[in-house]
């Protein structure tokens, strides 16, 4: 029947120690990647860039310890992103000025600490409850914090926020960061480290726990954790992590404002996190990198990126709310079975359709903001000129978006179908 | 000093029946669907917007149809597919749809405030109390305002629909046994929460302002109500918008600094600590964040605010 | 001796309407008992006072000779006791493997430790294994709990019951819904892992009622109306009364 526990150690550790290779080998590919990747672009926006990314994934990493792994949605965690940074800051400053000894890299360190003292604070009766009544609470924070930083102006520097100085700071060791390549491996030892914390927190007991209570915080209850205990623990990890990202913003910036800490910043971690997969380690991972690219990318090319991020934002949680990572978990089984040439046919027709509607729309609303801009005249779209006050380019673009959403209600079926029958056990 | 405090009140009541008029949607929709509407005043600034537009030609009256519509069909093609997922996925979806409809309303009117005009029959003072006047617009608001909680709760409890609504409200599966379209009845209310929500935006749009950050000020104004008045009761908003109303009203007329009203009331604090900032600035300054430490002590001291039966 | 449970004129209103009315009980150490008596008559709701899912409206409730009447239920489980539910309680999420690990967490000293890793804990990880065996669910043990079929599902809801090692077991219709080849199974279970320790369990089922059980307590309307033996409480009129509506002998 069962095999008898006595003779199974082996085999389990037989499989268990190719998982901890392969596990310590993805460790190290990502190390090798994150030291390897500024050699791989050649201008100084794509640094730029890459900076404003290891700080996203840093924050919606720890967006994640709250909702994706604690079953927690605060519409407020940049608070602690926020503060953390603040107080980074100004330990900053006051290093610059000779009044401690701290030099830059120690610094994300502060902003973490900063962020769980506030966590810790804001936390104890934030954590009380789950579900919709801590989703009010941590709004109401955001809010708190949000006016409170018209009235605390020594720190929060008003409207022009507070300013700091990366090369003031005492150096350690000779290192230098003065230049945008010098920040980034600052925030890629940062990132690197941050992740592997909050990757090893999910495998430690309470965070083990954070699942349960999660799940089931009444059971978590009946086994002996205090559901309450279990969620601020979470909590005080995230807003150290999120503390962290915000000390990284300060170096990397130089400069604070309450639009940091504010609803804005608090919505746009909760997008990158859902949006690349809340069910996922690395979904976070996946948003942060993609919602950073296609807000700078995008925002060259429009003024509405924050609308199409809007869009897809909704599009995944209609119809995609496991989100890429979880898309791309869902195909493992295919994978595995080396199925994935059956889907490319139909995936490809589908998204290819997919992506003439979405031409149409895009086409249809950049249309739109030329019209209500009160413009005239023409303008490039889509390597083409057309006129929006002429009717043709309507029609055409509305043609298109018909023609795509048409084509993927008759194709879409078949792609299903073949991803199931790819997804199938047994032999092809 | 008795002016000041006549017209507080006044403009208290005035804007307290205002926050009601939002907040008893999101109410009704939050008691029956356990969803907490974060698009609910994405609704109250579209009503505001198409008025603006549409209101010289056609009159206010569409607005909060044409909103209500929409709010029906946001109902039908979006929530009731997230539904199954759970409510955080609601709270996530309704979010989305907020952030949506404020970057539409960008893309459409603009990012400058429109000038949404008091329409000219009622643009004149009603009467006059020693120096001051009130305007006849804001005793139409008042009016709309009582006029609508009447008509609610007419509906609600003399009528037919208006028991289902309420059955459906806390058991509808066995109204639905009972062989009535609960996912119609859902969607009505929602249609008619959101036209609610519109036509309180066609009303206050010339008064509070019409801009696209409409929707993010009141909306975390009308959470706070519905959360101290608690979750699901509709005696409890209308409590709790009066109360945010009236208090904020007040403090916005005050040009006492908190440190000074403290020691008025016999606690003296360290005006030279780490707070002082606080203590040095005056009440009016502090007024918007009034409502959010209510919020925040009473989901601490009674989670279920003040007449409510729920928590989540 | 100490009891294992101690009752003392217990009583539970909600609202204005009395659910349990003056109960007096004393489960004695290391036997299993049954607690059985007519639908509505307040078992689960007896069950969640003991536990501190409710609070008491008045009296005294004692765990192992120490009060717990006013306790959280996670202060009252760190006492030794332990319940599984009527209903399926489980973490939904996690792996089976999972769901029993973490009831064996608190017991095995970790609390809310961040800087053990779970891998290494082996004392943890081989009595989650020995547990999953005694259920006969280690072929599911990475399935996520909650794809598992109801009578996997009763069996992970009494293994995480019993993970964490407590001498006090309260089980809540454990056999409900199952054929009577898996109640034969569940019972030979619940014989296993109860041996030394205390049980009182709510059941339905007299064949198993009257398999496992030393003693039986019967509730109706809130009262316990005889605490014996099997054999007596077969006799006791009152309770034929109870669940018969006539008392036996008359027409």
């Amino acid at each position: 029947m069962s095999t008898p526990v006595a003779t199974r150690p082996f085999a389990v550790a037989g499989v268990a120690r190719t998982a901890r290779v392969r596990r310590y080998g993805l460790w190290l590919a990502a190390a090798v990647v994150l030291l390897l990747l500024p050699q791989s672009v050649r201008t100084g926006t794509a640094i730029a860039v890459m900076n404003q990314m290891g700080i996203a994934v840093i924050f919606a990493l720890s967006f994640n310890m709250l909702l994706g792994q604690g079953g927690m949605l605060s519409f407020g965690h940049a608070v602690y992103f926020g503060l953390g940074g603040f107080i980074a800051a100004h330990v900053l400053n006051m290093a610059g000025r000779g009044a401690i000894y701290l030099p830059v890299p120690l610094l994300p360190l502060v902003g973490g600490l900063g962020g769980l003292a506030f966590a810790a604070l804001f936390g104890s009766f934030s954590t009380r409850r789950a579900g919709t009544v801590f989703s009010m609470i941590s709004l109401g924070v955001a809010e708190l914090m949000a006016a409170s930083s018209l009235i605390f102006d020594k720190f929060f520097g008003g409207e022009e926020g507070i300013t700091t100085n990366r090369s003031k700071a005492p150096l350690l060791l000779g290192l230098e960061f003065t230049r945008d390549r010098q920040v980034y491996y600052l925030i890629a030892f940062w990132l690197f480290v941050a992740t592997l914390a909050m990757y090893a927190f999910s495998r430690t007991p309470v965070g083990r726990m954070a699942n349960a209570v999660r799940d089931n915080p009444e059971r978590a209850e009946f086994v002996g954790y205090s559901q309450h205990r279990v969620r601020f623990v979470s909590f005080c990890a995230a807003g150290f992590f999120a503390g962290i990202a915000g000390g990284l913003f300060a170096v990397n910036y130089e400069i604070l404002t309450a639009e940091n800490m504010g609803l804005n910043a608090s919505g746009a971690v909760l997008l990158m996190a859902y949006i690349g997969g809340i069910g996922a380690f690395v979904g976070p991972i996946l948003g942060a990198v993609v919602f950073t690219f296609l807000q700078s990318m995008l925002s060259d090319y429009t003024g509405m990126w924050l609308l199409y991020l809007g869009i897809l934002f909704l599009a995944t949680v209609l119809f995609v709310p496991m989100g890429l990572a979880g898309l791309l978990m869902l195909h493992a089984p295919v994978w595995r079975a080396r199925r994935v040439g059956r889907l490319l046919g139909p995936y490809v027709l589908t998204g290819a359709l997919g992506f003439v509607a979405a031409v149409g729309i895009i086409g249809l609303l950049e249309m739109v903001h030329f019209v209500a801009a009160g413009r005239t005249g023409t303008r490039r779209l889509f390597w083409l000129v057309v006129a929006p006050r002429t009717l043709t380019p309507w029609l055409g673009f509305a043609a298109l978006v018909v023609a795509g959403a048409v084509g993927v209600r008759w194709t879409g079926p078949r792609a299903v179908a073949a991803f199931a029958e790819a997804s199938r056990p047994g032999r092809p | 000093m008795f002016q000041l405090i006549f017209f507080s009140i006044l403009n208290g009541l005035v804007y307290g029946m205002l926050l009601f008029m939002l907040s008893s949607g999101l109410t009704l929709i939050f008691g029956m669907m356990g969803v907490l509407n974060f698009a609910h005043a994405s609704f109250y600034m579209l009503g505001a917007y198409v008025a603006f537009t549409v209101g010289l030609h056609l009159g206010f009256w569409p607005a909060p149809v044409v909103v209500g519509l929409l709010g029906a069909l946001v109902e039908r093609q979006g929530l009731r597919r997230v539904h199954r997922f759970g409510h955080i996925a609601e709270l996530i979806f309704t979010f989305g749809v907020a952030i949506l409809v404020e970057e539409i309303v960008q893309l459409v009117w603009g990012r400058p405030a429109k000038s949404y005009q008091v329409p000219a029959a009622l643009d004149f003072p009603l009467f006059r109390v020693m120096s001051s006047s009130f305007p006849a617009y804001k005793a139409f608001m008042l009016v709309v305002a009582v006029a609508i909680f009447a008509f609610i709760f007419v509906i609600l409890t003399r009528t037919r629909a208006g028991l289902i609504i309420q059955a459906s409200l806390t058991h509808p599966q066995m109204v639905a046994m009972l062989g009535h379209n609960v996912p119609r009845v859902f969607m009505i209310v929602f249609g008619i929460g959101s036209a609610l929500a519109a036509l309180a935006g066609v009303i206050a749009g010339p008064v509070l302002g019409t801009f696209p950050g409409m929707a993010q000020v009141l909306g975390s104004i009308v959470f706070v109500v519905v959360v101290i008045g608690g979750l699901g009761s509709l005696s409890g908003a209308f409590v709790a918008s009066l109360l945010i109303g009236i208090v904020q009203t007040f403090a916005v007329a005050m040009d006492v600094s908190v440190g000074g009203a403290l020691a008025a009331m016999g606690v003296h604090v360290n005006t030279a600590g780490a707070l002082h900032d606080l203590w040095r600035v005056t009440i009016a300054q502090v007024a918007p964040i009034l409502p959010y430490v209510l919020l925040v002590l009473t989901l601490i001291l009674r989670p279920t605010g003040l007449f409510g039966t729920r928590e989540t | 001796m100490t009891p294992a449970i101690e009752l003392s004129d217990v009583r539970k209103s909600f609202g204005a309407t009395p659910i349990i009315r003056g109960v007096s009980l004393a489960i004695e150490a290391g036997t299993r008992q049954a607690l059985i008596g007519p639908n509505g008559a307040g078992k689960s709701t007896l069950f969640n006072l003991i536990t501190g899912k409710y609070p008491v409206t008045s009296g005294r409730i004692r765990v192992k000779g120490a009060a717990v009447t006013d306790l959280a239920p996670y202060e009252i489980n760190r006492r030794g006791l332990a319940r599984s539910f009527q209903v399926t309680n489980i973490f939904t999420r996690m792996s089976v493997f999972e769901n029993i690990r973490c009831a064996v967490l608190w017991s095995a000293g970790y609390r809310y430790s961040f800087w053990h890793r779970i891998s290494a804990a082996r004392a943890v990880n081989a009595r989650a294994e020995t547990v999953l065996e005694q259920l006969n669910l280690t072929a599911r043990r990475d399935v996520p709990a909650g794809v598992l079929s109801y009578a996997e599902q009763r069996a992970l809801e009494i293994g995480i019951t019993i993970a964490g090692g407590a001498d006090v077991i309260l089980l809540d219709e454990p056999t409900a819904g199952m054929s009577r080849s898996e109640t034969e199974h569940v019972v030979g279970l619940i014989r296993q892992i109860t041996a030394g320790k205390t049980l009182l369990m709510v059941e339905h089922d007299m064949s198993v009622v009257f398999d496992l059980a030393d003693r039986i307590a019967v509730l109706v309307y809130g009262e316990v109306i005889a605490h014996d033996t099997p054999e007596r409480i077969r006799a006791n009129a009152a309770v034929q009364e109870a669940y018969l509506g006539v008392p036996q002998g008359v027409a």
